[in-house]
């Protein structure tokens, strides 16, 4: 048997490398990675609790999470896309036009 | 340390070491292959916690779906290796102490709450018991999501339209 | 060395099983090769292999050897990673996929583990085969991008891009099966379709007999159309055509990579047709009623008659090899009707094993012929076909059967 702490505890870490992703990286399309990996660590975190209360409430909810996650996933992809063919690149420090 | 603790330590070990491998690769396509094997792992310990539908779910949609869809905006846009610029020495030197301390801490604050007791293996989720509570009680947010997708791919399609069409 | 065994035999008897199922896995896609060669030629009005053995057979040995001897070059710049492992996905997603198909109806017990007639036994075996067509995707898409090489990415982009786009249809299209049978275990769906005494048409390719059920005629229309733009198998091989974009994903594969591709393509081929049998056709049971305990003789009387054949063709063939190997297998086949029709338990061990191959047997033969018949689509008539036809006639499908459903249970 798995303590259920320990779901919490790795869904924690892989929260963290996320956030460290997210601000570390340049490239529009690995950060919206890092975005999906902290939502991944999310919902491990919805199915440990729904296992260790017995209600399968968690799991619905991770179900949402899933189809919304998509859902951003292909209207986000949409908009890099039209970003990176009008500044010719995917780096983020490049979309700076509105900088003082 | 009995078979379900040395899965989820494998299942672990492996999720979290494609996470570090999605930050250290260079080139995109490199860190979307990271992302699967994590979305993959995910699944492994869905399964191993009973929540099998929820397991099926995340590789056909997640990893069969959406990995797919950021596979193919990295090949079409031809996005190459990350450029080299300088690493901020207070972010290295005192970022990442910091980051582990407030991760030992919250390590610290969930072991010592008291949680309802350790994961079943053999406590299978019925999908029929999932499809009960997905279309009895949570019908509207269920609706909801299918007018999202709709409103998504419209958004999606008019996106894709090039000027002056 | 007994207490070994009974300890650890629920880690062993799985090992062995997927030790067997691996060896007959690729006998059975080398000698589809043959097959597929033979049959092709004889549409067209030519022999094929002939000379290799008798009657062509020993080819597939020659095709492998020749595939591991042959050069192994990597073009310059390739994406190191995404190069060596695309193949090994393609071939290693396909074989998985055997893991949780069910071949027969038995349950045996070897040293205290009591297992079935498949590997795995789970409860959401159809959702892990969607789930490993859903990753399928992957083999051909870093295959294409990972060569440097544009005819390849377009090849590959295009065949991933009609990949996903009927995975839809196929997925959507089993749902009519899912409602009349109430799970997801491909099991269960079988035994469901054997609960009513009428033979086959209380398959759900019919569909009598059972008081809940449609017939799933259109749903078995769109799995099976879907089935073959997912295999990349004509009319739908444009992306990889030879044709067409050189060989389309995988041009720059030569030698061991490419026979990877090439037998995961027939092992996904088989992969399918074996789901097909099991949703729409039974599976394992048998055409005739279950009652009919005298059909249980029908494989014996189906192999006599061609070991026998065999053992009159082989005898007349020209070269001393061929006169040697036919009869001999002739032989074996004769003895194995035999020894079926005396010892009626091995008969009855076999019963569901033998349907099952042979309806699987019938779907690539299918396969086969409709490579030999049929031309291909262009690309843009492909997409419009998969999204504009065939997914809203399985949503209709999914209507009708819900809609007849729920107008029996009142």
């Amino acid at each position: 048997m798995v303590p259920t702490s320990y779901y919490l505890i790795l869904s924690a870490i892989l929260f963290g490398l996320g956030m460290i992703a997210f601000v570390f990286k340049r490239n529009i399309i690995t950060i919206f990675m890092a975005i999906e990996l902290m939502l991944n660590a999310v919902n491990l975190a919805f199915v440990a609790f729904s296992k260790a209360f017995g209600k399968s409430d968690g799991e619905v909810f991770v179900l949402f999470v899933i189809v919304v996650a998509a859902a951003e996933a292909a209207v986000g992809l949409g908009i890099i896309i039209l970003t990176a063919r009008n500044r010719r690149s995917l780096n983020v420090e490049r979309v700076d036009l509105l900088k003082l | 340390m009995n078979a379900s603790l040395a899965i989820f330590f494998v299942l672990a070990a492996v999720a979290v070491a494609a996470a570090v491998s999605l930050i250290l690769q260079r080139h995109p396509i490199h860190s979307a292959l990271s992302l699967i094997v994590v979305m993959v792992a995910l699944a492994g310990l869905y399964l191993l916690m009973g929540a099998e539908f929820v397991a099926a779910v995340q590789i056909i949609v997640y990893g069969g779906a959406v990995m797919v869809l950021f596979v193919f905006v990295i090949m079409l846009l031809n996005a190459g290796e990350e450029e080299h610029t300088s690493f901020s020495k207070l972010a290295g030197y005192a970022g990442i102490p910091m980051a582990v301390a407030v991760a030992g801490l919250i390590a610290a604050a969930i072991t010592r709450s008291t949680l309802p007791p350790a994961q079943d293996p053999t406590a299978l989720t019925s999908t029929r018991s999932l499809s009960m509570l997905l279309f009895q009680d949570f019908v509207y947010p269920f609706e909801l999501t299918s007018f999202l997708i709709l409103v998504a791919i419209l958004g999606a399609i008019v996106l894709a339209q090039r000027e002056g069409n | 060395m007994s207490e070994f065994l009974h300890q650890y035999a629920f880690l062993i008897v799985p090992i062995i099983k997927v030790a067997i199922l691996v060896l007959v896995l690729l006998t059975v896609d080398a000698y589809l090769t043959w097959l597929e060669r033979k049959v092709i030629a004889h549409i067209q009005a030519r022999w094929g292999p002939h000379r290799v053995g008798p009657h062509g057979l020993m080819q597939p040995l020659a095709d492998g050897l020749k595939f591991i001897f042959k050069e192994d070059p990597m073009p310059a710049n390739v994406d190191k990673p995404a190069y060596f492992i695309a193949p090994f996905v393609a071939l290693m997603l396909a074989v998985t996929s055997f893991g949780v198909i069910p071949f027969g109806p038995q349950k045996f017990t070897l040293w205290g583990y009591e297992s079935s007639m498949g590997i795995a036994d789970v409860s959401i075996s159809l959702l892990v085969l969607f789930a490993i067509t859903a990753l399928g995707v992957y083999g051909v898409a870093l295959a294409g991008w990972a060569s440097n090489n544009k005819y390849s990415l377009l090849g590959g982009l295009r065949s991933s891009a009609q990949m996903i786009s009927y995975e839809l249809a196929l997925t959507l299209s089993v749902v009519g099966v899912l409602l009349i049978a109430g799970s997801f275990s491909l099991r269960e769906i079988v035994e469901q379709q054997g609960t009513a005494n009428l033979g086959f048409l209380s398959w759900n390719l019919f569909g009598f007999g059972h008081g809940i059920g449609f017939t799933q005629i259109i749903g078995f229309s769109c799995f099976f159309i879907a089935a073959i733009a997912e295999t990349n198998r004509v009319p739908f091989d444009l992306p990889e055509a030879e044709s067409e974009l050189v060989a389309g994903f995988h041009t720059e594969y030569a030698s061991m990579k490419f026979a990877m591709f090439f037998i995961g393509e027939y092992t996904s081929m088989v992969a399918v047709s074996c789901l097909a049998t099991i949703l729409f056709l039974g599976g394992w049971l048998s055409p005739f009623p279950a009652s009919w305990t005298f059909t249980y003789y029908v494989p014996s009387l189906l192999f006599i008659p061609f070991g026998l054949w065999l053992i009159y063709d082989g005898i007349h063939y020209e070269n001393i090899f061929g006169r040697i190997v036919l009869p001999g297998i002739g032989t074996v086949l004769t003895l194995v009707g035999i020894a079926l029709i005396l010892f009626p338990p091995a008969n009855h061990l076999l019963q569901g094993l033998f349907w099952f191959v042979l309806k699987v047997f019938i779907f690539m033969f299918v396969y086969i012929w409709m490579r030999g018949t049929l031309p291909r689509f262009r690309y843009d008539q492909l997409m419009s076909f998969g999204w504009k036809f065939l997914l809203p006639v399985s949503i209709a499908n999914v209507v009708l059967t819900s809609a007849v459903i729920l107008w029996r249970m009142h």
